[in-house]
């Protein structure tokens, strides 16, 4: 290293922004160190995130909320000298001298100092007990004050006061007051018509807000008493926060003779660059593009643009989007683009529901083609898909309400793969957005997942996006004005609902009759499952009889989970979660005799892992003969319902609900459908089950059961909603027969009932009208069709222990049946044992 | 395993099984010489293949359990781990250009199928 050559940076001020230009700096530097680096904080600590001091109340920690550890500037040979402001800069000689006498010379100067509270000229502010709130220091001043304050108030209605008025609230004080000079609350952020929704939120809390107020005085003697207003009203306090803005530190610079703004704040080009070109200001402190950026991340971007140009690279800092979105105690609060631009510049739009608390505004360009702002205070899920259509300038639909207020025909506006932004995250193995995924549907034609997979790689890594890929081919050929129809595969020319009514109306039972009746060419790994999943829900024969055991996927072909590593895992009904202590002992002793690896499911059951395929069938028989039966958690058929005890142990439980969910499990055990169906029933309200989370789920009431349709965990977890409420036993049965029936007969191929439901048109309603009010008439047929899968159950892993020549088929070769595959190999875990990882 | 004959082109051809324990349009997995090779009866066009049993994408022994079927004319068998397919005509993956198994040419005489390995 050649110390003569290395340049000299000195840091002025530790704050989260000037801590961030050294760490960009030294990450900048690792492939050669140019600069050495010295650093001057006023405060006791290293750089801490100021931005969640609030936390400290919650009992987050100093420490917790340090940037980085004293130790991190040492090892990367940054100079830190705490407690010791900057005190004097000479340009001249180029060189800081600081208030311990420390004379520094730098090459490049960097004033990150900040902003201070900015505390309005009102006489009494010296009085004990008012606070301002911006460092560690000041909330524990706050904080042993408050042991021995009743009233508090905090004067400022933004962001920061807010928070400090809550604060007040969890240090015990009776009561906590807001008191805002502007007509509204977060002036900077939200309007009028939000401010009030935030104000009822708010004053739920318990906090009083006072608005339009200008405070005159601040009473008392020696110590706060009171706060006199220029309207001539009084308010009692024994302690006053003062939160009322920022005022940026640029008194250094000033006395330096550095270019100024007359209303505070060190002047900077688009470079960050001061009117010394040696001296550079980010963040709080600097005013760019004739404004002052009062958030961390422009003040980071600043760092970035400061950092880089050091290094010689070519970077300027550009206006930068001020959107935010925050949770303030507990309610969203964001704002984006213009938020405040009105008629007649625009046109807006504006929701309110005070009994929800939610207020959402959209200012649209007057020709109605695009987004140029908005509000949304209570609700704020739909900011990341408005905030791409701002920034994008996307053309609107014809009508932009939907975007806050969802289609009125039923089904959500942007609950869709199309209603997400173009650089969500689509494939989250490969790193593939919605934008690129587009761009090869739309521009190159890549219109199949496999044509897909190889021009992007999307779905090649878990395969969970697959469906959303799908989805998302459909929605841009929609787009483009493409018809589409979603068939089947090349070989079938036929959607899964035209299929089924085909093959049934023409009596098929075999893969070979509907190929050669309704399709061409051999099959393939999509149409030979759909197929089986359609003659399965038809006409409930065994799934491996009939030359069917060669189109079904591995899984059910083995009636069994493929695992890492080609073992199978094993999983026996336990019908509601309820078993005996007996057949507890048989799964403890069959796990132990084939070495196997057991989990307790999410579904209340009992996994049994590592199971090879020959061992299978003597796994089976043994479970059988202790009275277990197959629990399908390799088919696309019901999986389990999940209980809770209920009323039969449970002092809130208001049914049986653990009865309930066994005979609803033995009734629908083994129904082959488009994809897995998981079902749940509660005991009461509390719905310790999840039912509501289950394609269809059941909570009792004080008078029956509510029956809930179409919930989904998984990737995109969707609540249930109701079908019906306060039914009986009975009718709620019939209802069920009637939706899966509906659902197996019209949804595509692996569709779950959650995706089914929101691609249907009409949407809840219209499946209610269809199931509650048989509108199409065709309920006594759906509960026929249901009846005949449920009369004609047969266990399949009993009839396969029953079948010598079935059995034949689980056995990993053919020509050496009695060898096990010797490239399975486990791992030890815990004093069991795991699959090897794939290599 | 016997070995039964060697031709002209120095192909070995192994006894691999009976062909009824290849169920129709569906494979099975025989070891021959410590190799694992999965055998298909493609019934429905009256063809018999072999490729290696292993995947190569996760090396996992599976292809004999995999579905059968076609692309185009070209006929194909899926993996049932990550569905990467491959044609049994070239072992060329079709849906991932990087992957690449091995084929073997079969015989079928009086109900036995023999594989040819070079």
């Amino acid at each position: 290293m050649n110390t003569s050559k290395m340049r000299h940076v000195v840091v002025v001020g530790n704050g989260m922004v000037g801590y961030k230009f050294c760490e960009k700096l030294v990450a900048k530097q690792k492939n050669g160190v140019q600069f050495t680096l010295t650093v001057f904080g006023e405060e006791p600590r290293a750089a801490y995130d100021r931005v969640h001091l609030s936390a400290y109340f919650d009992g987050k920690t100093a420490e917790d909320l340090t940037m980085a550890p004293e130790s991190w500037y040492a090892e990367n040979g940054i100079q830190l000298y705490l407690t010791d402001p900057v005190v004097d800069i000479d340009r001249e000689r180029k060189e800081v001298r600081s208030h311990h006498g420390m004379v520094v010379p730098y090459d490049y100067l960097i004033l990150a100092t900040g902003s201070g509270a900015f505390v309005p000229p009102v006489a009494g502010v010296e009085k004990d007990g008012v606070f301002v709130y911006r460092t560690i220091e000041d909330l524990d001043l706050i904080q042993s004050y408050a042991r021995r304050a009743r009233k508090g108030a905090v004067m400022g209605g933004g962001l920061l006061g807010l928070e400090a008025a809550k604060a007040l609230l969890d240090l015990g004080l009776e009561t906590a007051h807001v008191i805002e000079f502007a007509p509204r609350l977060m002036p900077r952020q939200i309007d009028d018509a939000g401010s009030g929704i935030l104000q009822r939120q708010l004053e739920a809390l318990g906090l009083n807000i006072h608005l339009s107020k200008s405070t005159q005085e601040i009473t008392g003697e020696d110590t706060i008493k009171g706060i006199q207003f220029a309207d001539g009203s009084t308010l009692d306090v024994d302690m006053l926060i003062i939160s009322a803005g920022i005022r940026p530190r640029d008194e250094l610079a000033k006395a330096t003779g550095l270019d100024t703004h007359p209303r505070g704040g060190i002047v900077v080009d688009n470079f960050l660059q001061t009117s010394d070109p040696a001296v550079f200001a980010i963040g709080e402190c600097a005013v760019v593009h004739h404004m002052i950026y009062g958030l961390v991340a422009p003040g980071y971007e600043m760092a970035e643009v400061v950092a880089a140009r050091l290094m010689g690279e070519e970077k300027e800092f550009k206006p930068f989007d001020m959107s935010t979105k925050l949770k303030l105690i507990g309610t969203d609060v964001a704002s984006f683009g213009d938020p405040f631009i009105a008629e007649p510049s625009c046109r807006t739009i504006s929701y309110e529901n005070k009994a929800k608390g939610i207020y959402k505004r959209i200012n649209i360009s007057g020709d109605g083609r695009t987004l140029l702002g908005g509000i949304l205070v209570g609700d704020a899920d739909q900011y990341n898909m408005l905030l791409q259509t701002c920034k994008n300038k996307t053309i609107l639909p014809p009508d932009p309400e939907d975007l806050i207020l969802g289609s009125r025909g039923g089904e959500e506006a942007g609950a869709g793969v199309m209603g997400l932004p173009d650089e969500a995250l689509i494939c989250s193995c490969e790193a593939i957005t919605k934008a690129m995924l587009c761009h090869e549907i739309g521009e190159n034609g890549h219109t199949t997942i496999d044509s897909l997979k190889k021009a992007t790689k999307a779905c090649t890594g878990c395969g969970g996006c697959t469906p959303l890929v799908k989805d998302l081919i459909q929605g841009v050929q929609k787009q483009q004005g493409h018809y589409v129809r979603n068939v089947l595969c090349e070989h079938i020319d036929y959607t899964r609902q035209e299929l089924l009514d085909l093959v049934k109306m023409n009596s098929l039972k075999t893969f070979d009759d509907v190929l050669d009746t309704f399709g061409k060419g051999d099959g393939c790994e999509v149409c030979k499952p759909a197929v089986a999943s359609i003659l399965a829900s038809l006409w409930n024969e065994n799934i491996l009889e009939k030359g069917r055991a060669t189109i079904q996927d591995s899984n059910d072909r083995f009636l069994a989970n493929i695992q890492k590593g080609g073992t199978y895992s094993v999983v026996p009904r336990i019908p509601g979660g309820e078993i005996t202590p007996d057949k507890l002992i048989v799964i403890g002793q069959v796990a132990k005799k084939y070495g196997l690896y057991t989990k307790i499911t999410g579904g209340q059951r009992i996994d049994l892992f590592g199971a090879h395929v020959g061992d299978l069938p003597l796994i089976w028989e043994e479970l059988i003969n202790a009275g277990f039966e197959s629990g399908h958690a390799y088919g696309k058929s019901l999986r389990t319902v999940k209980s809770c005890v209920g009323s039969t142990w449970c002092r809130f439980g208001v049914q049986d609900s653990v009865s309930f969910a066994i005979e609803v499990e033995d009734r629908y055990k083994g129904v082959r459908s488009p994809h897995k169906i998981k079902s749940g029933v509660s005991g009461c309200i509390r719905e310790c089950a999840e039912a509501q989370s289950k394609d269809f789920g059941i909570i009792a009431t004080e008078k029956g059961w509510n029956l809930y349709v179409g919930g989904n965990g998984g990737s995109k977890p969707q609540h249930a909603q109701l079908l019906a409420s306060d039914v009986d036993k009975e009718t709620c049965i019939r209802y069920i027969d009637r939706f899966l029936m509906f659902y197996i007969k019209t949804a595509d191929p692996l569709t779950r009932t959650a995706t089914w439901m929101n691609k249907m048109e009409g949407g809840m309603t219209y499946l209610k009208a269809v199931v509650v009010d048989d509108v199409l008439g065709i309920a006594d047929e759906l509960e026929r069709e249901m009846q005949l899968l449920v009369d004609t159950f047969k266990c399949e892993w009993k009839e396969v222990v029953d079948n010598p020549e079935l059995r034949k088929r689980f056995a990993h070769f053919v020509n050496v049946p009695e060898q096990k595959d010797p490239t399975v190999e486990f791992e030890s875990l815990r004093e069991m044992k795991r699959a090897k990882e794939w290599k | 395993m016997e070995t039964l004959l060697a031709d002209k082109e120095e192909i070995t051809w192994y006894l691999a099984c009976r062909a009824e324990d290849v169920p129709a349009d569906g494979g099975a997995c025989v070891l021959i010489n410590g190799h694992q090779i999965a055998i298909y009866n493609f019934a429905r066009r009256g063809e018999w293949y072999a490729t290696d049993n292993e995947c190569p994408h996760r090396q996992q022994m599976a292809l004999s359990r995999g579905m059968i079927g076609s692309q185009g004319d070209e006929p194909k068998v899926a993996c049932p781990f990550h569905k990467k397919t491959f044609s049994l005509q070239t072992g060329q993956c079709l849906n991932d250009d990087g992957y690449q198994i091995m084929t073997f040419p079969v015989k079928v005489t009086n109900g036995m199928v023999y594989i040819g390995v070079e």
